[in-house]
Parts: structure tokens; sequence; C-alpha cells
């Protein structure tokens, strides 16, 4: 039941994008075309869930032993880093036509503060593993689903009679905005 | 050299030039101080990545750029936060996760990659000076209007200094929009602003 509970928090309740505001970069700029914000979104589940496990190992045997809790942020990032450019090469060699649709998001998502926030936000929550790893896909299953909402209002949005100054970024921003105005619905969900 | 300050302030503004660090933008501006502290922490970080980026730029080898600028970054931001912790506690909290992520803050690394490394030291500090000052500028400005519009207050208080303005009286018709200081009205508020200044670039470029 409590691991339900993360997941929909993390998907709807505290949804990374509507409502923590992680990950905006890689949300105005993918969201352009349906197919590429899914292929976006996948990878990033997949990222975010190996990242939220291996970071959760590292601190519990190496930072909190060694009393060096301090440099989680840098800890983190760098094995974010690595770890992305290891997917990035064994999906290469073992599953070319994954490789195909997620290939070029890969490099992306380094930089993507959703994937050091989700870590971050598990540690400060103090999950045990499993619940580190249902609110990590999570989190990335809420990335996805704005993504998804948000991409297939734009490709409608493309014909529309807008005005010249709001084409583009503005109108995307005012249309999250009103998605984000659904999500906020949630927030009535007694979960935490 | 003057121009390496100027530039970052409006004509390069990082939040409405380049649209680049919109996380901390969106999140952290339902009150005026919260934007200037973040900005502040940003600033902070850009200058002495900048420097430290400029005078290590012959050393570091091409290959292994990134990833020690990552550390350099990281270094710092590691300081802001232990910094914050101990001297602004309210801010610190106020701010959150966001601080901890200024490493992942586009802006800070396009800086070190787009002038810090190819640049001596005077002109990278003068960059991130001016960069610092933009950002600041645009997240104060954001965080102004959804404060006002959303709470009617307007807070430049921090530690019992500086001061609280109340813009509606208690008893006043006027009552303040909750909506803006949620989600929803910064993504609205800062939609509206890119497209006014689409529309005043756009009115300055046919004049």
């Amino acid at each position: 039941m409590n691991y339900i509970l993360i997941l929909i928090s993390a998907v709807l309740v505290n949804n990374f994008v509507m409502a923590r505001f992680l990950g905006l970069c890689p949300f105005i700029g993918v969201s352009t075309k349906y197919s590429s914000s899914l292929g976006m979104g996948l990878a990033v589940i997949f990222v975010m869930t190996m990242s939220g496990s291996a970071t959760w190992f590292l601190d519990r045997f190496i930072l909190i032993p060694l009393n060096l809790g301090f440099l989680k942020t840098i800890v983190f990032i760098l094995v974010i880093a690595t770890l992305v450019q290891l997917v990035e090469m064994i999906i290469k060699k073992s599953a070319p036509l994954l490789y195909d649709a997620l290939g070029i998001y890969l490099p992306l998502i380094s930089t993507n503060c959703a994937v050091l926030g989700v870590t971050l936000i598990n540690i400060d929550a103090g999950y045990s593993l499993l619940e580190n790893i249902v609110h990590s896909a999570g989190g990335g299953i809420g990335f996805t689903l704005a993504l998804i909402i948000l991409s297939t209002i734009r490709e409608r949005l493309e014909y529309a009679p807008i005005p010249e100054c709001f084409k583009g970024a503005p109108i995307a921003f005012i249309s999250a905005g009103l998605v984000s105005l659904a999500f906020l619905g949630f927030s009535g969900l007694p979960v935490k | 050299m003057i121009k390496d300050l100027t530039r970052g302030i409006i004509k390069e503004n990082p939040t409405f030039g380049l649209m680049l660090g919109l996380c901390p933008t969106l999140a952290v501006t339902t009150e005026a101080i919260n934007g200037i502290g973040m900005g502040l922490a940003t600033a902070f970080v850009l200058v002495f990545s900048n420097i430290f980026v400029s005078l290590l730029r012959n050393i570091i080898p091409k290959n292994v750029r990134i990833p020690a600028y990552i550390v350099i970054i990281a270094t710092f931001v590691t300081i802001t936060d232990l910094l914050l912790k101990a001297y602004v506690p309210a801010l610190y909290k106020a701010l959150g996760i966001f601080i901890p992520l200024i490493v992942v803050n586009c802006i800070i690394l396009g800086r070190a990659e787009g002038f810090a490394n190819k640049n001596p030291v005077l002109n990278s500090l003068l960059d991130a000076v001016g960069m610092g000052i933009g950002f600041t500028l645009s997240l104060t400005l954001l965080a102004s209007i959804r404060e006002v519009l959303g709470a009617g207050t307007l807070t430049f208080e921090l530690l019992g200094m500086g001061k609280k303005f109340f813009l509606f009286g208690a008893d006043s018709y006027i009552k303040p929009a909750v909506i803006m200081i949620l989600p929803p009205g910064a993504f609205i508020t800062i939609g509206i602003l890119f497209a006014l200044k689409n529309y005043f670039e756009k009115k300055a470029k046919t004049e």
C-alpha cells in the first residue's frame, strides 16, 4: 500500500514538472513533437530509476559510514554523468534498436535537473531501497506524462491562429500553466 | 571589456534572451526576496566557477573538460549550500532543493564552456558578474509580479532587515489571486513576459 501511495504522489500529486518545477528545459525544448516526447520520456524513466538506486547504495554504504554527507551533490552529479555515458555505451552495443529510439536523448539527460533532483529528494525522504526505486520510477513516469500531454497540445496549436508574439515558447508556457492548473486538482488527494 | 559586463544584463539576459535556467526561475519566485536570494546564490557560483575555469583553461585536457567543469561548479555549490545553511537558514529553507540543483543550471556550464575556457580571467569575471546581475534582475522581476498579484505583498525582508510592503489593506475590496503564487501562475506569468519581449523586439525591428 505504501508503495502505491509513493507512486501516486510522485506521478500526480507532486508531479516533477507541474508541481516541483524540475526538468523544465527539456520539457519546453523537446515537447514540440509527440514522438520525440515519448522517446525522451522513456529515456528519463530509465536513467532516473538507475541513478536513483545507484545513489542510494552510494549514500548508504559509502557516504553515511564515512560521514561525508555534505559531499553528496558532487558525488551524485558525477555518478549520474558517468552512468548516462555507461548506459549509452551498453545500449549501443546490446540493443541497437533501443539506441536508435533513445540514443540522441541520453546525453541531454545528464543536465536534466529532474534526475539530480530525484536522487536528492530520495535521500532527504530517507526511503528504503524499494521505496526509492518506486519513487524514482514514479518521478520519471510523471515527467513523461506531463511531456506527452504538453506535446499533444502543442501539435494542435501549430495550426491554431495564435497572435504572432505568442508563437513558440510563450504559448507553450501558458498551455503548461493550464495543464498545471489541472494537476493542481490532484493536491486534494489524501497523499503526502 | 565593458561589453563583457553589460552583455548579460539585457541583450543576452540568461532568462529572457537565452532561456536558460528555467527551473529555479519558476520554482522559487513566490516572494521577491527568494528571487533575489536565488539570483545572488547562482551569481556567486557563476563568478567563482568562471574564474577557476578561466585560470585552468590551459591545464585541463580537452577530452575531460566537461567533468572537470562539473567538479569545479559542484565544489562552489557545496560551499554556497553550507554557507546559506549556517547564516541564512530562512532563505535556505525557502530555496530548498534548488540550491544543490544550481549544479545543473545550464547558465553556469554554458558560460564555462562558451566563454570562460577561451578568455582571460578578468573578462570571464566581468562576464560572470553581468550574467549574474541579469539573472538576479529577471528573477526579482518575475517574483515581484507574482507576489504582488498572488499575495498582495512585496517582501524585501531577510534576517529582520529590510521591509515587507502590504499593498492592500485588510479591509480592501481587492483580494489577491492566490493562483499566481501557485505553480500555474509561474508558467502563465513567464509565458506572458516572453510574449511581451517578442512584441517589443518586433516593434523595435520594424521601426
